[in-house]
């Protein structure tokens, strides 16, 4: 599954193959968020198909590496990543967003692998901050990453968080920025402006990386960085597409939260091939 | 007879039960000096965290940390925590079931002079809305021991309220303290008092004077205000007829509501409820507010001598 050495073209057919899966969840269930999962799907692969310490048959073993899951709607891509890593039986992914399923419409922690229950933004960085303080105070080597929106940003409580972090030295906390360029009702730039966003989150005290998140060497690169990075926090900040793969999904706000129907699910798998 | 707030008590139980357990974390939104987080922070600086004033952060990083199987108390005035941070002690605190324990001074009109942005009179009805939460209002200074290490003691989401004015002790290091449990202050069957927080001092004023106009009055302390203590309350009914809530909060969704919930369900007997009449505080001395507002032991006798008409 992980491996030291990324064979990026594998990679990159893995990220097809989660957008299909992403797109056929969706339809099934009948709604959910597809824009800010199609965004984020190398920056999950990157994570558990290569940077992260885990064991998907022991979801709780205590020196696994954390995800928290800031931008809890991006439900669909954190299942399917789970799925394909073994978590659970992707099976399940059918059971998406119905009565009775462990696989909430936002992330829920009854899902193996889950570490935290999301879905009101803005509240993921404070949480994982505090993961990453008490392994420092355990002494414990485990890695915490938080995947934020970029919408997110818009949240007073992310700014905290961002100060609580730096001031408290917290080099073992990453925080991951989809800055996919859109929000719910619009280009996040016209609704409200979270540029200069490298500068904000320098002036902040972190230690800045700026990528390209769909370059599985870019993010790979990035998440090696991070884990050479002391005395501060690191975000990387990852460009991506909101609906990335599908061009008519592709930086729509329409799509944020809306599910393909069947006849969009197969324009849709057209182009995933 | 000595006076003492309870959140002295806090401070000094917290200092205790950090000093017995590793894992216990205080965090504060920059206000130790006025929660008495200061006394776990003088004693045990390294596991005190002042996150600045910054609420929904010290909610967030509570709950993080309690993933690793510390127990962090977050502490603030009730304001700031409940009403701030009220979607991260939904989300973090509740909805995640983490075992984060929340304990607020600065509650009531006996906040005093500050006036009423620092004055909560809304946490009861606010956090006892929220699943998985217990509720909690020490009656004195005593009780505030016991119930810092009831809710340490006790797994899961805890709110604990605790005053800033100094009250009189009136329990004993002895008296039994069990979280859902009402303390019968006072025995008496023509009717009852619940009440929590300072307001049991003032019933058992109310008492006295009610004793000489030939009726003895009952007083629960209902320190729990979640989960109830139903069978107490019911048991209230039954054998006295009447029952008046006092708290010092609003009359809307707090201990009274929570009463008269049961009641309606289970006994309906007349209530008459002893609180803030849906308004905001202002500056001045307790005494003084609680004077202008109501709370006063004449208030619950005159609130007794109501109800005692409505009674079968």
């Amino acid at each position: 599954m992980r491996s030291s050495t990324p064979d990026i073209a594998a990679l990159q057919q893995k990220a097809l193959q989660f957008r299909r899966e992403i797109l056929e969840t969706l339809q099934l269930a009948g709604s959910g968020h597809p824009g800010g999962s199609l965004s984020a799907v190398e920056i999950f692969i990157s994570l558990y198909f290569y940077k992260l310490q885990y064991h998907a048959q022991d979801p709780k073993w205590e020196d696994r590496d954390r995800v928290i899951v800031s931008k809890g709607h991006c439900s669909p891509v954190v299942y399917v990543t789970l799925a394909n890593a073994g978590f659970f039986p992707k099976e399940e992914l059918k059971t998406f967003r119905k009565f009775g399923s462990r696989l909430q419409g936002h992330v829920h922690s009854k899902v193996p692998g889950v570490e935290f229950n999301t879905g009101s933004l803005g509240h993921g960085l404070s949480v994982a901050n505090g993961l990453a303080l008490g392994a420092k105070m355990l002494k414990k080597d485990f890695k915490t990453y938080c995947i934020l929106g970029d919408g997110e940003l818009q949240e007073g409580s992310i700014w905290e968080a961002a100060m609580m972090a730096s001031n408290y030295k917290l080099d073992n906390i990453c925080a991951i920025v989809d800055y996919n360029k859109v929000q719910e009702n619009g280009l996040v730039k016209d609704i409200k402006n979270i540029e200069p966003l490298s500068d904000k989150w320098k002036s902040f005290g972190w230690n800045t990386l700026v990528i390209d998140g769909h370059d599985f060497n870019q993010l790979i690169t990035a998440l090696d960085e991070f884990a050479g990075c002391r005395g501060k926090p690191t975000v990387i900040i990852a460009n991506t597409i909101k609906g990335k793969g599908v061009s008519f999904m592709e930086l729509k706000a329409a799509w944020h939260g809306k599910a393909p129907n069947k006849e969009q699910l197969a324009e849709a798998l057209k182009e995933l091939k | 007879m000595e006076l003492k707030p309870t959140r002295d008590g806090f401070g000094e139980e917290i200092v205790a039960i950090g000093k017995e357990h590793q894992n216990v974390v205080v965090l504060s939104g920059d206000l130790e000096d006025a929660t008495r987080a200061e006394y776990f922070k003088n004693a045990i600086p390294e596991r005190f965290f002042n996150l600045g004033i910054a609420e929904q952060d010290v909610v967030g990083t509570a709950a993080g940390m309690s993933l690793l199987g510390f127990v962090p108390f977050a502490c603030s005035f009730a304001v700031f925590l409940t009403n701030r941070a009220y979607d991260m002690l939904r989300l973090d605190v509740c909805y995640n079931d983490t075992n984060v324990k929340v304990v607020c001074s600065h509650t009531g009109v006996t906040v005093g002079e500050d006036g009423a942005s620092a004055q909560c009179l809304e946490d009861f009805a606010i956090m006892r809305v929220l699943p998985n939460i217990t509720v909690v209002c020490p009656v004195d200074f005593i009780e505030a021991k016991k119930a810092t290490r009831a809710i340490f003691n006790t797994p899961g989401p805890m709110y604990m309220r605790t005053g800033r004015a100094p009250f009189p002790i009136i329990t004993k290091a002895d008296d039994p303290f069990i979280l859902g449990k009402a303390n019968l202050m006072r025995p008496g069957n023509d009717v009852t008092v619940i009440a929590c927080g300072v307001m049991v001092s003032e019933a058992l004023l109310a008492a006295e004077t009610l004793k000489n106009e030939g009726t003895n009055v009952r007083v629960l302390n209902m320190h729990t205000i979640k989960p109830i203590d139903a069978a107490a309350i019911v048991e209230a009914a039954k054998q006295t007829g009447a029952i008046v809530t006092a708290e010092e909060h609003q009359v809307n969704g707090g201990l009274g509501s929570a009463v008269a919930e049961v009641l309606a369900k289970q006994c309906p007997v007349p209530v008459e409820m002893v609180a803030v009449a849906d308004e905001f505080g202002e500056s001045g001395t307790p005494q003084e507010l609680l004077r202008a507002y109501h709370l006063k032991d004449a208030d619950i006798a005159a609130a007794v001598r109501k109800v005692l008409k409505r009674k079968k």
